[in-house]
C-alpha cells in the first residue's frame, strides 16, 4: 500500500463517519421530543455534512481521478464505505440516538484534537475547523446522556439499554491496521489505539455522572472502517441517500 | 382555555381604555406585553402568532421529507440549515406568544388536539425534489409577502420577531429559486419535475393569503389594530405580480391558463383558487392533514419520557445545589 492509497483510506474513514452519522441524525427532522432538540439535531447534522464536504473533497483530490465529494458520497456501494459500524446503527429512540452521538463525539473530539497537529496541513486545517463544532456536539450529547441517565427510572432504563446495545460497536474505533500504521508513520494521523485511555477516562466520567454502568465486555464488532463487513443497515440508508443521483445519472442539482 | 379567559375579560373592557389604546395604535406606538390591551386584541394575537409558530413547526415535515434524499451534500446542507431556521422561527414566535400569557405547552396541546390551526400549505405533499425548490421560492415567497408588512405590526414582540424572520425567509426564497432554476435548466426529467411542482403548488400558495376579502372574517378589527396591515386579496395580487415573471424567466408554463396582464389595472389577472378545496383543507381534509398531525402527536408522545427525564434531572441538580449552599 502506497502512502497515497493509505491517505485516501484514512480520508474516507473520516468523511464516511460524518456523512453516515449526519444522515442518521437528519432523519430526526421534525420528529424530536422538544423544539430545542429539533434545532440541535439539525445543527449537528449540518455540521457533520459540512465536515463531510471537506474530508471527501480532499479524498477526491488525493485520489486524483477527478471525483468530487458528491461523486464519492453518492456513487459508491456499501463495500466502498469506510465508516465505523457505530454510526450506521439505526436511530432507535431518542436515547439511543444521543448515546450513539455521545460515544462517537467523545472519540471524534479526541481524534480531531490529534489531527490538528497532523503533518499534513490540509488535514490539520479541516480538523481545526471541525474541532470547534465537535466540542459543542460533545458538550451537548454528554449533558443529555447525564440528564437522561440520571433522570427518571424510565429514562435511566432506556439509556442503560442504549449503552448495552451500542457498547459492542465502541471497540472498532481503536483497532489499527496497515492504513493506520502508514498514517502514524507519516505523522498524518494518530495510532487509533493511542486514543483509548483518554477515551475511557472521558466516557467513564460522564457515564458515572449519568449513573450508567459500562458493560463488562471487551467484545467489539468490526468491519466498518475496513469495509470488510458492514451491518445490514447501511444498504438501506444508501438507497435513500443516493436515490436521485442513481435514478438520474449525470444531472446537475 | 385562553378563549374562556378572554371571554371573561372582554365584558370588562373599559370604553375609555379602548379609545386610548386605539389612539396609541393610530399614533404608531408599539404595544408591549405589560401594557393594557383589549381582551380581543390579546386573543387575536395569540391565535395569529400561535398559528404562525405552529406553521413553522409543522412546516418542518414536508421539507424534512427530502433531507435524507437531497441529491448533493450542498443541497442537503442548505435544506438542513433552512429547516433549522424554521424551527428557530417557531421557537421565538412561541416566545412572543408567551408574552401574552399563554405557555408554549398550552399552544402545543391545542395544535396536537386540533383546536389550533397551522398554514394550509403544509397539508400538501412534497412529491419530487423540485418541490423543495418550489417550497422555498413560492411558499417562503408568499410568507414573506404576508410577513413584511407585519414588521410594522402594533404588537412589539411580534413586530421584532417578524424583522428577524423576514431576513431568513428572504434567504430561503432565493435559495429555493436557485434550486428550482437548476431543475428548470436541467435534463428533460428535471424540467418535468420543476413543472410538476409549480403546477401542484401554485394554487395552494395562492391560498396562503387566506380567503377572498369578501369571505374573510377577521379582517376589519385586525386592520384597525394593525395586527393585519393589508387585505388578503391585496397581498395575493402582489404575490401573483411578483411571481408570474419569475415563472416565465424559468421557462416553465404558467400553471394558471387564466393568467393575463391587465394593462388597465396594472396587475396580472389570475384565476382564484378553488375555495371549496381550501375550506376542505382547513377542516382537516387536505392530502396530508391526518399524517402531519399524527407525526407531531407521535413526536410529542414518544418524547414524553425524554422531557420528564431531563426535568427530573434538572430538579435533582437544583436540589443538590441548594443542599450544598
Amino acid at each position: 500500500m502506497t502512502r497515497d492509497e493509505a491517505f485516501l483510506q484514512f480520508l474516507l474513514r473520516m468523511g464516511d463517519n460524518t456523512l453516515v452519522l449526519g444522515h442518521r441524525v437528519s432523519e430526526w427532522c421534525g420528529h424530536s421530543p422538544v423544539l430545542e432538540e429539533d434545532i440541535a439535531l439539525a445543527n449537528t447534522a449540518l455540521d457533520l455534512i459540512g465536515q463531510t464536504q471537506f474530508w471527501l473533497g480532499l479524498a477526491g483530490e488525493v485520489q486524483g481521478e477527478g471525483k468530487s465529494a458528491d461523486d464519492i458520497a453518492f456513487l459508491r456501494d456499501v463495500w466502498d464505505f469506510r465508516n465505523l459500524l457505530l454510526v450506521e446503527m439505526p436511530n432507535g429512540d431518542f436515547g439511543q440516538t444521543l448515546m450513539r452521538q455521545f460515544l462517537f463525539d467523545a472519540w471524534h473530539s479526541i481524534q480531531l484534537g490529534r489531527l490538528m497537529k497532523s503533518s499534513d496541513d490540509r488535514v490539520a486545517a479541516i480538523a481545526e475547523k471541525a474541532s470547534k463544532e465537535v466540542t459543542y456536539h460533545l458538550e451537548r450529547s454528554a449533558d443529555t446522556v447525564v440528564g437522561l441517565g440520571d433522570g427518571t427510572e424510565e429514562s435511566h432504563r432506556r439509556m442503560q439499554e442504549a449503552l448495552d446495545y451500542l457498547w459492542p460497536y465502541v471497540g472498532e474505533m481503536f483497532q489499527a491496521d496497515d492504513v493506520d500504521a502508514e498514517m502514524a508513520a507519516a505523522g498524518i494521523a494518530p495510532d487509533p489505539a493511542s486514543l483509548r485511555d483518554e477515551y475511557d477516562t472521558l466516557i467513564g466520567r460522564i457515564l458515572a455522572n449519568a449513573t450508567l454502568t459500562i458493560p463488562d465486555s471487551s467484545f467489539g464488532h468490526k468491519g466498518g472502517r475496513t469495509g470488510k463487513m458492514h451491518t445490514e443497515h447501511l444498504g438501506h440508508l444508501l438507497t435513500q441517500m443516493q436515490w436521485l443521483q442513481r435514478a438520474y445519472p449525470g444531472a446537475n442539482w | 382555555m385562553y378563549a374562556q379567559m378572554v371571554k371573561t375579560e372582554a365584558a370588562q373592557d373599559d370604553p375609555e381604555k379602548l379609545a386610548a389604546f386605539q389612539a396609541r395604535i393610530d399614533a404608531g406606538e408599539k404595544i408591549e406585553p405589560k401594557d393594557w390591551m383589549p381582551a380581543a386584541y390579546r386573543k387575536t394575537l395569540i391565535r395569529q402568532i400561535g398559528q404562525h409558530a405552529h406553521s413553522e413547526i409543522v412546516g418542518q415535515l414536508p421539507e424534512g421529507n427530502w433531507i435524507t434524499r437531497a441529491p448533493t451534500l450542498e443541497r442537503k446542507a442548505i435544506l438542513l440549515a433552512k429547516v433549522q431556521d424554521e424551527a428557530g422561527h417557531g421557537l421565538y414566535l412561541y416566545c412572543a406568544a408567551e408574552t401574552l400569557g399563554v405557555s408554549r405547552d398550552e399552544l402545543t396541546e391545542m395544535l396536537l388536539d386540533g383546536r389550533m390551526k397551522y398554514s394550509s400549505i403544509f397539508n400538501y405533499p412534497t412529491l419530487n425534489w423540485s418541490d423543495i425548490g418550489a417550497v422555498g421560492w413560492l411558499v417562503d415567497g408568499a410568507a414573506i409577502i404576508n410577513q413584511v408588512p407585519l414588521q410594522r405590526t402594533s404588537f412589539g414582540p411580534y413586530s421584532r420577531a417578524m424583522i428577524r424572520v423576514c431576513k431568513e425567509e428572504s434567504f430561503h426564497a432565493r435559495q429555493g429559486f436557485d434550486a428550482i432554476r437548476k431543475m428548470a435548466e436541467g435534463t428533460p426529467e428535471q424540467k418535468k419535475m420543476a413543472q410538476d411542482s409549480v403546477n401542484r403548488l401554485w394554487f395552494p400558495a395562492l391560498m396562503m393569503f387566506g380567503p377572498s376579502d369578501k369571505d374573510s372574517v377577521h379582517s376589519e378589527q385586525s386592520m384597525a389594530w394593525k395586527i393585519k396591515m393589508n387585505t388578503n386579496d391585496e397581498l395575493r395580487q402582489k404575490f401573483v405580480d411578483q411571481t408570474v415573471p419569475q415563472i416565465e424567466f424559468l421557462g416553465l408554463d404558467l400553471p394558471d391558463p387564466g393568467t393575463k396582464w391587465n394593462e388597465e389595472r396594472g396587475h396580472y389577472d389570475y384565476t382564484d383558487p378553488d375555495w371549496s378545496e381550501f375550506f376542505d383543507v382547513i377542516k382537516g381534509n387536505g392530502p396530508c392533514n391526518v399524517d402531519r398531525l399524527a407525526a407531531r402527536n407521535k413526536a410529542w408522545d414518544d418524547g414524553e419520557w425524554v422531557r420528564e427525564g431531563l426535568m427530573a434531572h434538572a430538579k435533582k441538580k437544583a436540589a443538590a445545589k441548594i443542599a450544598a449552599e
